[in-house]
């Protein structure tokens, strides 16, 4: 017998006296209406909360709100789906600070670990809990750009903000690899103390953009 | 179907050595790791009880979150083959592993095709249950441990001594010092300040994450019907480890498993809040066999049994499987805090570990007997747990299995069969328990001119061993009673 049919044997045999189980009751809360003020001050607490940065900004001011949190990156990545309006300022297509990361033209991991942020847009983000969901598609790129860089800047528009966790499921593609990101990387395991920034990008700038 | 099957045990780093009592004496000594677990148990309870407090429904999503995990492990079979049939769809390549030495093989096995003597883990109990590392060591491959807690273990030559936090025990000054003694190149001007620790392992571990060819993890949760498996982490070195290797192992225990998406909704609110007291960890990675171009393109997963099914066959115990390893419990436990968790012996320690360890290994492995004792039932952690698992039930249906299984082997009545013989006697009729508290003067007698009985015979003996009883009253509730009601003139005039 197979390690594999004889687990399942074990178990079958283990469920023999094993009682019909209760349908799953869900009374917690899965729907909300938040006006959309209110929701991106949730967000915003939150995730200051975790002590990342985060601005509010109108679409007409996200090129330039860019461009101020990568002044101090003497060089960035940018997966190759970003919207090139956003990076009219901060460097345009011909700007040396700027690497760009594509499908058959990828980066390796020693270029990026000598890129200093990355500038990624995101999939959904869960106000009450201050999370950010990336998922790669194209204008958020394959997980390694926002993770070896020590600089994160992140695009949530305002459209993908949803209050409770079981709004933003739905809007999720399982199957493609997720990243969940509550704030910079973090460690509690001394004296059960938090301290921001380990191995993950240890600075986490949010752009909150309303009209997008 | 034929025969049911005996329930086959689990090994590896299960068996405790020595009884619970006498672990436990010992670390009781040990000031210093009192006063760590107590300053880090407190914070975390406080850190827990105020997320918790913010959410309206956490009883409904606890409620959910039980009736969930019943409905998987009354469908085991079923959602195993469905997640199998997924993950493999999609580039994923699964291994089943009856118990430790059989997923060990595995792993290693897995390592060495790929050329490597050195590996990256994420923090991760199933391969600690195992004794992977161990075992890795033993076939010339060195297993690195990335998370900061797990790493100041292994560079301490220490045994973790919690689920969550397995350096709890250790102080920052402690860590300090063992940072300056394993840790090659490190700046010997090194502070006790938790930021700087943190970063002296960053560090440490950066090269050896950009060059890693091979990873170890567990996984916090597996979707059956996506082939979904994830990950729940606080420091960015899971994402490295899931990320940037070519080859990724993950073993897992055959619990794992959630029917779906909507399913995560429940849980990913409950674990973070039970477990560091955040709102939510700072990164979870979701992954579905391989994705061209992202990430690690060699995927395997060990489906682990071990002791599981064993578990899974007792119908009162069975639910100490929907455990999500929160370690909330522990936190909460009076006896932890005391105790801390190198008492308990086993990988899994506190509440959870005093059920689950004699679980998959059997009551009558050994020591193991003596873990559903460490325990006053104080139900904190019945009322802590996200997932509801009624922990001092199952500790008591464990001290029965265990009281029984050692009746069998003598042949002689015990001291505590006699004395439960004696006590059903007793207490079957008034008139047996009047004849027997006309001994009351005596024990008053034993008890001398203090008033206390230092030292009781026999098995109970144990009872005095840390405490004094006071001497019994010269009368018995009964006759004080009958005294009372006998003159109600007197009575009347109290009044």
């Amino acid at each position: 017998m197979s390690a594999k049919e004889e687990i399942l044997s074990r178990i079958t045999s283990a469920l023999r006296d094993a009682p019909t189980p209760e349908p799953v009751p869900r009374e917690y809360r899965r729907t909300s209406d938040m006006p959309e003020a209110e929701l991106i001050e949730l967000l915003v607490d939150r995730i200051e909360d975790y002590k990342a940065h985060v601005d509010v900004v109108d679409s007409a001011q996200l090129a330039a709100t860019i461009a101020e949190r990568l002044k101090d990156a003497t060089s960035f990545v940018v997966p190759h789906g970003i919207n090139e309006d956003w990076l009219v300022e901060a460097a345009p297509a011909n700007d040396a600070r700027r690497r760009v990361d594509a499908p058959g033209a990828i980066l390796s991991i020693p270029e990026l670990d000598s890129t200093d942020a990355v500038l990624t847009s995101s999939a959904v983000s869960i106000a009450e809990s201050g999370t950010i969901v990336l998922d790669g598609t194209p204008d958020q790129g394959r997980r390694a750009i926002s993770l070896v860089p020590d600089h994160h800047v992140c695009v949530v528009p305002v459209s993908t903000i949803v209050r409770l966790l079981p709004e933003a499921l739905p809007r999720m593609d399982i199957t493609r690899p997720l990243t969940w990101i509550s704030g910079p990387s973090a460690t509690s395991d001394i004296e059960l103390e938090r301290v921001e920034g380990v191995h993950g990008p240890r600075q986490l700038d949010v752009i909150v953009v309303k009209g997008l | 179907m034929g025969m049911p099957s005996l329930p086959v045990f689990g090994d590896g780093n299960l068996h405790i050595d020595e009884p619970f009592p006498d672990a436990a004496h010992r670390e009781l000594g040990n000031t210093q790791m009192r006063a760590n677990l107590r300053h880090a148990t407190h914070t975390i309870r406080d850190k827990r009880l105020k997320v918790v407090g913010e959410l309206p429904d956490w009883e409904e999503l606890r409620d959910a979150g039980a009736a969930t995990k019943n409905h998987v492990m009354a469908n085991l079979p079923a959602l195993l083959e469905e997640f199998e049939k997924n993950f493999t769809a999609r580039g994923g390549v699964i291994h089943w592993a009856r118990d430790s030495h059989e997923a060990n093989k595995i792993v290693a096995q897995l390592i060495k095709e790929q050329e490597t003597d050195e590996v990256v883990k994420v923090k991760s109990m199933a391969t600690q249950e195992i004794g992977l590392n161990e075992y890795l060591e033993e076939q010339g491959i060195s297993a690195l441990e990335t998370d900061l807690a797990e790493l100041i273990v292994q560079l301490g030559h220490d045994k973790p001594s919690h689920i969550l936090v397995p350096a709890i025990h250790k102080n920052r000054t402690e860590v300090r010092d063992i940072f300056l003694a394993e840790m090659p190149n490190v700046d010997p001007n090194l502070t006790d300040e938790p930021r700087l620790l943190a970063m002296a392992a960053r560090e440490h571990l950066r090269r050896k994450f950009l060059a890693a060819k091979v990873a170890i993890s567990g996984a916090n949760f597996a979707l059956a019907d996506s082939g979904t498996l994830a990950v729940v982490e606080s420091e960015g070195n899971g994402r490295m480890c899931l990320t940037l290797p070519e080859t990724l192992i993950t073993v897992m225990g055959i619990e794992k498993l959630l029917p779906g998406k909507e399913d995560l909704e429940v849980f990913m609110q409950l674990l973070p809040r039970s477990s560091t007291g955040e709102r939510m960890n700072p990164y979870t990675s979701l992954w579905t066999g391989v994705t061209e171009g992202d990430g690690p393109q060699n995927v395997h997963l060990v489906m682990l049994d071990n002791g599981r099914t064993a578990a899974l066959a007792d119908k009162y115990g069975r639910t100490a499987l929907n455990c999500i390893r929160c370690s909330a419990c522990m936190n909460v436990c009076p006896v932890y805090e005391r105790t801390g968790g190198h008492a308990y012996g086993s990988t899994y320690p506190g509440p959870i570990g005093a059920i689950l360890t004699p679980l998959l290994t059997g009551i009558k492995s050994e020591e193991n007997s003596s873990l559903p004792y460490a325990s006053s039932l104080c139900g904190a952690c019945y009322d802590a747990c996200p997932v509801k698992i009624n922990i001092p039930e199952i500790l008591v249906h464990l001290r029965g299995e265990d009281v029984d299984s050692k009746r069998g082997k003598k042949k002689l009545p015990t001291q505590m069969d006699l004395m439960m013989k004696g006590a059903g006697w007793a207490f079957s009729s008034g008139k047996n328990l009047a004849l027997l508290e006309k001994g009351l003067p005596l024990g008053k007698l034993a008890a001398g001119r203090d008033k206390k009985i230092k030292r009781l015979p026999g098995i109970a003996a144990g009872w005095t061993q840390s405490r004094d009883i006071p001497a019994p009253p010269s009368q018995s509730f009964r006759d004080w009673w009958k005294k009372e009601h006998q003159s109600p003139a007197k009575t009347e005039q109290e009044k």
